[in-house]
């Protein structure tokens, strides 16, 4: 089985558009998005069409939890005043531009997914299993901690996105955590491309892929970790004539976050520019 | 402190075991800050250093409890000498924190420090406790000459490529924290840390604090009717426990509480704690207060 699994749309409709196609091409099986369709990002309706045109079947973020919900901000917990500024201009402009449908469909969507793929149990989550906003950074995460959930929700590979840059870990008995990265925005490492993960499993698998032995099976898993390139500029261009924040923008336009730093752990924060 | 009837009061379940503190080097302080809500100095011996070994057995443990990392404090680690042997092996398991006033680093272990980091992948994060950008601020409280010393130490450590989280006790008025912390950037950045991570912190009013302002009213406790749709996760005796030569306690601000004492062994620690104390009343007020997370409360759990 091939599963496209996108993360975090942030609006980015034109980096959505670029993916479909890609997995598309691919040859997957299903796509899934793993929620935050809104945020950061202009017209905010222009991604719900094309979940729908593509059967992408998506987990509800905590922004989508906000939006649908009509809540005053959009649960990120940032605690740094200038983190809180940007969060909140993006959030009143996401708010204010998503359809009532759209809104209701948001609302609509479940916290989590679980598949069966040749025999492994799969869990598609926004944040954690245990949490929409957790947020999951590769060095801020033991493998301990990610066993006991893997163990606590029954699952072989937990599958999440909502802190934005792609990373993957191998746990006991051969189960993963993978987060698929995020469709919205570049990864802080100064290239504007964005990310989506496509799992392979059983005969789909990479050659010589290790398999996960928990459950009593032996199923064979890869992640391929895919880099998007998508029209932004256009992107950039659309995002200035709805007036969003500048500082968004050089995001857009140099792949170096500018906003919402204070959640990252060091490692990552070293990675980046600001 | 007095404490108010326990039946009267709401407990709260551990959730889950998802940080490890180490009270690593006791009570023990090379300096003699007047808000220590634990009152260490270089003469308090109420608790002592860790050695290696109970860190080690730690931290085997903690892997069945999933814990998802771990949390270095005092006293002042620094003076624990296996302290940096502690720290590396602790990144062969997880992420490590280490609460520090920045006045004793040195080079060398920096350099071993941030190699054993990057080599784990793993982050290493010091918190450095500076009360405030200026030595008029800083140094009533915590000792003449310590800002200099401490600012030395936060610059030593962006020279070893670390990205330290100051935290300040706040001891102003809620109006000034904006032009505090804009100056507090200045500062920094003229010390070479370019990309300053800025805390502000609450005052627990107990300890050495109890003695230099006020301490807690009888008023200033949780009730049941507080905790009603409360984000529990905002407390840290909810996901977490300290280990001290004294055995495991509940969270590292209730070492001298009577009832802080919560077993000798992790597997023992892990029962409901009564939040009776005028510092739950602080740690409700402000939420997470002790972890780096700078999470707020959110409503789903
Ligand atoms: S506040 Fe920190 S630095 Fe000051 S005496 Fe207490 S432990 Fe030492
Ligand atoms: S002082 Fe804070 S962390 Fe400690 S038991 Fe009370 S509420 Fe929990």
């Amino acid at each position: 089985m091939k599963l496209a699994l996108f993360g975090g749309l942030y609006s980015n409709y034109l980096a959505l558009e670029a993916a479909v196609a890609d997995a598309q091409q691919r040859g997957v099986d299903a796509m899934f998005c793993l929620g935050d369709l809104g945020a950061f990002g202009p017209h905010p309706n222009r991604v719900f069409p094309l979940l729908r045109d593509h059967d992408i079947s998506c987990v509800q973020g905590n922004y989508d939890d906000s939006i649908g919900h009509e809540l005053n901000d959009c649960q990120c917990g940032y605690a740094d005043p200038n983190d809180n500024y940007f969060a909140q201009v993006s959030y009143d402009y996401t708010l204010q531009n998503t359809s009532a449908d759209n809104k209701a469909w948001l609302r609509s969507l479940p916290k989590e997914l679980r598949l069966h793929v040749d025999g492994l149990r799969v869990l598609l989550c926004h944040g954690s299993p245990r949490r929409t906003n957790e947020f999951l950074w590769q060095s801020n995460t033991s493998t301990a901690f990610l066993d006991r959930l893997a163990d606590e929700w029954a699952t072989d590979l937990m599958v999440g996105t909502h802190s934005g840059i792609h990373w993957q870990r191998e746990l006991r008995d051969g189960r993963r955590y993978v987060n698929v990265g995020v469709l919205g925005r570049p990864e802080n490492d100064g290239t504007t491309n964005v990310w989506y993960a496509v799992l392979c499993t059983g005969s789909d698998a990479a050659a010589g892929a290790l398999p996960c032995t928990a459950n009593g099976t032996s199923v064979p898993i890869s992640v391929n970790f895919v880099p998007v390139i998508y029209d932004h500029t256009l992107l950039a261009e659309k995002m200035q004539q709805e007036q969003l924040p500048d500082e968004f923008i050089q995001t857009v336009l140099t792949g170096w976050w500018t906003t919402c730093l204070e959640v990252l752990p060091s490692h990552e924060r070293r990675m980046g520019r600001f | 402190m007095s404490t108010p009837d326990v039946m009267e009061t709401p407990h709260i379940d551990l959730m889950s075991l998802d940080e490890i503190w180490f009270q690593v080097a006791g009570t023990v302080c090379n300096l003699t800050c007047q808000h220590c809500f634990i009152s260490c100095s270089p003469h308090n011996h109420s608790f002592e250093f860790l050695t290696f070994e109970q860190v080690e057995t730690t931290l085997v443990e903690s892997v069945e409890y999933g814990v998802r990392e771990y949390y270095f404090t005092g006293g002042e680690p620094f003076l624990n000498r296996n302290l940096v042997r502690m720290l590396k092996r602790t990144l062969d398991f997880g992420p490590a924190t280490v609460l520090t006033n920045g006045t004793v680093l040195r080079p060398e272990w920096l350099s071993e420090l941030r190699t054993a980091e990057e080599k784990s992948g793993f982050s290493l994060e010091f918190r450095v406790s500076v009360d405030g950008p200026t030595s008029e601020i800083n140094d009533p409280i915590r000792g003449d000459g310590t800002f200099d010393r401490a600012i030395k130490g936060v610059a030593l450590l962006c020279e070893h490529d670390f990205l330290p989280i100051i935290t300040m006790t706040q001891t102003w008025d809620d109006s000034r924290n904006a032009e505090i912390l804009q100056q507090f950037r200045g500062v920094l950045q003229k010390h070479g840390c370019h990309r300053p991570r800025l805390k502000i912190l609450p005052r627990l009013k107990i300890g050495a604090e109890e003695n230099r302002t006020e301490g807690y009213a009888e008023t200033e406790r949780i009730t049941h009717q507080m905790m009603e749709g409360f984000d529990r996760s905002q407390l840290l005796c909810h996901h977490s426990r300290v280990v001290t030569n004294r055995g495991v306690y509940v969270c590292p601000i209730l070492l001298e509480a009577s009832n802080g004492a919560m077993g000798d062994l992790l597997g023992e620690s892990l029962h409901p704690f009564p939040l009776n104390h005028g510092a739950c009343y602080t740690c409700y007020q402000f939420g997470a207060i002790c972890t780096n997370s700078t999470l707020r409360s959110q409503k789903s759990d």
